[in-house]
């Protein structure tokens, strides 16, 4: 165990419990003030990719300190619009990129992340930063062990900037069910984010991070994307580890990146995508130069799967419009649109909201108040301390996730629940498997509206889970999605989401970078100042 | 009326791999408490586990020597419920898929007779930490605090299920007996049932003799030894009888044994009984478990003590309870067969063995491998009496002092001047003497008592401390009391 960690193995239930962490239990006080920075400065992080930067970075044209305070300078003057994040680590931001500046001038150990600023979901764990799932059971949990891929991030001398705001343990598609505060959508304050990466996205698109990490359980990284007009991917389930994520739904939980371009994301996939012999649903397989590959790419031939069922009632005329003038592009650089079918996406979202909230009730029954996190002070036995516990630091949506999975998988339901969305999951997977029999990729909207007002959905979950309708049979069939802006309706972003076979990524941002490349939605940023 | 008792156990034992199942925590007893427990073993968020694959290993190895047929595809499931030495409040298991179905294992009755009790299931699981309740009454809705040990959550549990073979508590008893003596003899768990290591619940119904149908079942638990297995049985045996018999059913509920009364009572009914909520554990993939595997597994698989017996009895010519007493423990039948290496007297070392040697392990209440003597030691210590260096009766001085301090036989011998006196120029004036001093008996020999002559041998070993060898003696008293 980490020296300093130490848990009171003690459940009293007449004593108060004692406060254990070395730090100030309300968040905010980590949050605010927000960092001040003098003067104006040149660079606006809102016009920089990674890949850029790193250009920049090397020819010695700017530094990593530089960019990261441009960052945090953004931070200062979006946030109280915005609230991207939960954390923000201004100090120790400026002294890994001092670091990464020595690596730089040294050119030694360079990698295209090194000093790059990026920002975390809060359910990446870090060690020693408080990680909170966007719960007020983790308020005060800080883990004495990183991700894997945060340590990935780390070795590759990136910047981490803070932790961003997200739906209580990435249950939502608003970013609203954060127990804290909700995040604005750049593009119009009034509206959500997305989510549950909402914070992750809103703040790749303030500006206030140049690339964000984000985790994909139904959608949670690509409908945020497609409502704040950035980037996004989730990969095939098993190519990035899960070690350290804060685990929602374990067999459909997958992290990936939100960035502003598509060469950000095979820059940051490089990085991450690795078999972690401490995941064991992490997979062994030979990854191609993600970025590398995206050099002189001709499209040209490339068979498009167009799931016309993905297209029918149902689909918000403004996307419809984006989506067909995007298809004229791809058509226009080569590509072959053939039409496929999947029907038993039908199901997609039914067959997710069983097995979802099902592994949720499992995962989530460690919050108990009994080692970490909140605990009620007033219980007065085991039961009333779970009960009052549970009670107080869970969100209304967790819970009513939580007994969702809790009645699915009782005895006498499992069958005509679990097991019958099980059974669905597999025939997804085999009509995606037939369907690209016929393509090499699909193309599909990422979200059935654009962003949607705060509040708006709130009460009623039927139409909040409707939002994930094109991102969750993905999530169920294990494979890879991107997201990519594609246009504006009304003033928000559209996305466009390129569904791939298992591990093969490199399709997804092959056609993703030679769209960016002859189109400039996602060089288009929100006025925020 | 005339019933049939029907007794089933579910038996839990600790593998003794050298780290716990899903991470690398040390598994060992006794340790401070929360001294051996990490992020992974304690549940806490975004930390997934890892298969120990010598867990699995060893869990095969129990499964080849009950004679279990090892599944290709298991999968680990999730049984969901809360308390609080349980860290992530739900237990990796087996459900569906276990490691191992259909084996059994062979018992041996009092009278004799042998009898075979089927193994449904072995699966494998995650141990859970330990709870000691404060204050109160002991449990821990009533108690003032609880104490959380997490040492032991997250070791490697099998769980043994058996057929409802059993038809007495007695047989219940040999069956627990039976299968320590194997798992321990393979060296996959120590089996300590006052440590935990071996932890059985039973369940048990009675039925009118002749009938098929199965009575309603109590499940037993709390037995903190095989004989407590046994009381509570007895008793619960009794307690249904009296139920039926005066015309009342018996309710399917668990009920605990209380060792101090010699009772049992009841803690939950049927109704009470938890919804476990099995689902397939999402972080872990399922086990593949080749045949080469365990063909290879069951290549390394000591020698299995009935078959090892067997061999006693057929190739060392043992009788047939020495071979049975010598391979009660693998240590003491890997004892005789390496002195058997040095000495190629089997029948020797069975009795020193049977003999001195067991008598000195009852007094010490100790193992043959806690004593000083090795087997090589004994092996040579058979040669030097078979080669009259020493006498059998000197032989007796120096197992006690092997079997205390250890040491080179040879040296002792030397040192402690115990070597064997077989030259007639150093016996014969005590044979001298020894008649000399003694008319009457030589009298009484001489008058035909040929037997006297064992007291005249008894009287130079005397004089020479044991050492004189004694055949050399008896020629030389022979020879001299007939002049």
């Amino acid at each position: 165990m980490e020296s300093g960690f130490r848990f009171p193995f003690l459940i009293s239930h007449f004593l108060p419990p004692v406060s254990r962490f070395p730090f100030p239990l309300s968040l905010l006080t980590s949050r605010l003030p927000l960092p001040t920075m003098k003067g104006r400065y040149k660079l606006n992080p809102i016009n920089l990719t990674a890949h850029e930067a790193h250009e920049k970075m090397v020819s010695g044209e700017i530094s990593s300190t530089e960019l990261t305070k441009a960052c945090l300078q953004r931070i200062s003057m979006v946030e109280k619009k915005v609230s991207a994040y939960i954390t923000i680590f201004p100090d120790l931001a400026l002294k890994m990129a001092k670091d990464a500046d020595e690596r730089l001038k040294s050119g030694e150990n360079v990698k295209p992340l090194t000093g790059i600023p990026i920002a975390l979901k809060d359910l990446l764990c870090m060690k020693g930063k408080p990680t909170t799932c966007g719960s007020k059971i983790l308020e005060n949990f800080v883990p004495p062990y990183n991700a894997t891929v945060v340590d990935m991030l780390l070795d590759a001398g990136a910047i981490i900037l803070g932790k961003t705001n997200m739906d209580e343990f990435a249950m939502g598609s608003s970013t609203e069910n954060s127990a804290f505060f909700p995040t604005h959508n750049p593009w119009d304050p009034d509206r959500v984010p997305g989510g549950s990466s909402g914070g992750s996205a809103a703040a790749v698109a303030a500006g206030e991070a140049i690339i964000a990490l984000g985790s994909d359980t139904g959608g949670s990284i690509r409908q945020p994307a497609a409502f704040c007009g950035v980037t996004g991917m989730k990969p095939t389930y098993g190519a990035v580890s899960r070690y350290g994520l804060i685990a929602f739904a374990s067999s459909l939980d997958q992290i990936g990146p939100i960035a502003r371009d598509v060469k950000d994301i095979a820059l940051c996939l490089d990085a991450i995508v690795a078999h972690d012999p401490m995941d064991s649903t992490s997979i062994s397989f030979k990854k191609p130069p993600y970025l590398e590959s995206l050099v002189d790419v001709d499209i040209k031939g490339m068979k498009i799967g167009y799931p016309v069922d993905f297209f029918g009632e149902g689909l918000d005329p403004g996307i419809r419009k984006s989506l067909d003038e995007a298809r004229r592009v791809l058509e226009g650089l080569g590509a072959e649109f053939v039409d496929v079918e999947l029907k038993s996406g039908d199901y997609a979202l039914a067959a997710y909201y069983i097995i979802a909230p099902s592994e949720a009730s499992s995962n989530l029954a460690r919050y108990d108040g009994a080692r970490y996190g909140y605990r009620n002070p007033t219980n007065i036995d085991v039961m009333d301390m779970y009960k009052k516990t549970r009670g107080e630091g869970l969100g209304r949506e967790v819970i009513r996730r939580i007994m969702t999975g809790t009645y699915a998988l009782s005895s006498g339901y499992y069958d005509a629940y679990y097991l019958k969305a099980q059974k669905v999951r597999t025939l997804i997977r085999r009509d995606y498997d037939r369907s690209f029999e016929k393509c090499d990729l699909l193309f599909t909207p990422a979200t059935p509206a654009p962003a949607f007002r705060i509040g708006e959905k709130v009460d009623d979950p039927l139409e909040m889970y409707l939002s994930d309708i094109y991102t969750v049979s993905v999530n169920l069939a294990g494979l890879p999605g991107l997201v990519v802006p594609c246009g504006f309706t009304k003033g928000l972003p559209v996305g466009l989401q390129l569904i791939g076979k298992s591990f093969d990524e490199l399709t997804l941002l092959k056609v993703g970078n030679a769209f960016q490349e002859v189109t400039d939605y996602h060089k288009r940023s929100p006025v925020l100042d | 009326m005339a019933y049939e008792t029907v007794i089933g156990l579910e038996v839990h034992v600790e593998l003794n791999t050298k780290t716990k199942l899903f991470c690398g925590c040390e598994n060992r007893f006794a340790a401070e408490p929360n001294s051996l427990a990490c992020p992974v073993c304690l549940g806490l968020p975004g930390l997934l586990p890892v298969v120990n694959k010598r867990a699995v290993e060893k869990h095969i190895m129990a499964a080849i020597a009950l004679g279990c047929e090892i599944l290709e595809y298991s999968k680990f499931d999730r049984k969901n419920y809360y308390y609080p030495d349980m860290p992530k409040n739900y237990q990796i298991s087996q459900y569906d898929l276990p490691i191992a179905i259909k084996g059994c294992l062979e018992i041996e009755k009092s009278d004799g007779t042998k009898k075979v009790i089927g193994i449904t299931r072995i699966h494998l699981e995650e141990d859970t930490g330990k709870s000691i309740h404060g204050g109160g009454s002991g449990s821990i809705m009533e108690s003032d605090y609880t104490l959380l040990d997490y040492n032991r959550a997250g070791v490697p549990l099998m769980e043994i299920v058996s057929e409802p073979d059993m038809r007495s508590p007695e047989e219940a008893y040999l069956y627990l007996t039976g299968l320590k003596k194997i798992l321990n003899w393979i060296g996959v768990s120590d089996c300590k049932m006052e440590q935990g290591s071996l932890r059985c619940d039973a369940n048990i119904s009675l039925r009118k003799k002749g009938e098929l149908e199965f009575g309603v079942k109590t499940e037993i638990k709390n037995m903190n030894s095989f004989k407590s297995v046994r009381s509570a049985l007895e008793f619960e045996e009794k307690r249904q009888a009296e139920v039926l018999e005066n015309g009342g059913k018996i309710s399917q509920e668990t009920r605990g044994w209380e060792e101090d009364k010699g009772i049992t009572v009841s803690m939950r009914s049927k109704e009470d009984a938890h919804d476990y909520r099995y689902f397939p554990e999402p972080d872990l993939a399922p086990l593949k478990i080749s045949r080469e595997w365990v063909d290879e597994i069951g290549k390394d698989l000591p020698e299995l003590p009935d078959d090892r017996r067997e061999r006693f009895i057929r190739e060392y010519r043992l009788p047939e309870y020495d071979a049975g007493v010598l391979t009660t423990s693998r240590e003491m039948s890997d004892f005789l067969e390496e002195a058997v290496v040095v000495c190629n007297d089997p029948k020797q070392v069975s009795n020193w063995l049977m003999s001195d040697i067991s008598k000195y392990l009852n007094e010490k209440q100790v193992e043959i491998q806690e004593t000083k003597l090795s087997a090589s030691t004994l092996g040579g210590m058979i040669n030097m009496i078979k080669k009259g260096t020493i006498s059998g009766k000197i032989g007796k001085k120096l197992i006690a002092e092997l079997l205390n301090k250890g040491g080179d036989p040879e040296e002792i011998v030397k040192k402690k001047g115990w070597i064997q006196v077989s030259s007639e120029e150093e016996l014969l004036p005590l044979v001298k003497e020894a008649i000399d001093a003694n008319p009457k008996a030589v009298e009484e020999y001489l008058g035909g008592k040929k037997s006297a002559i064992g007291f005249f041998v008894g009287q130079v070993m005397k004089a020479t401390g044991g050492k004189a060898n004694p055949g050399v003696v008896n020629k030389i008293l022979m020879r001299e009391l007939e002049k």
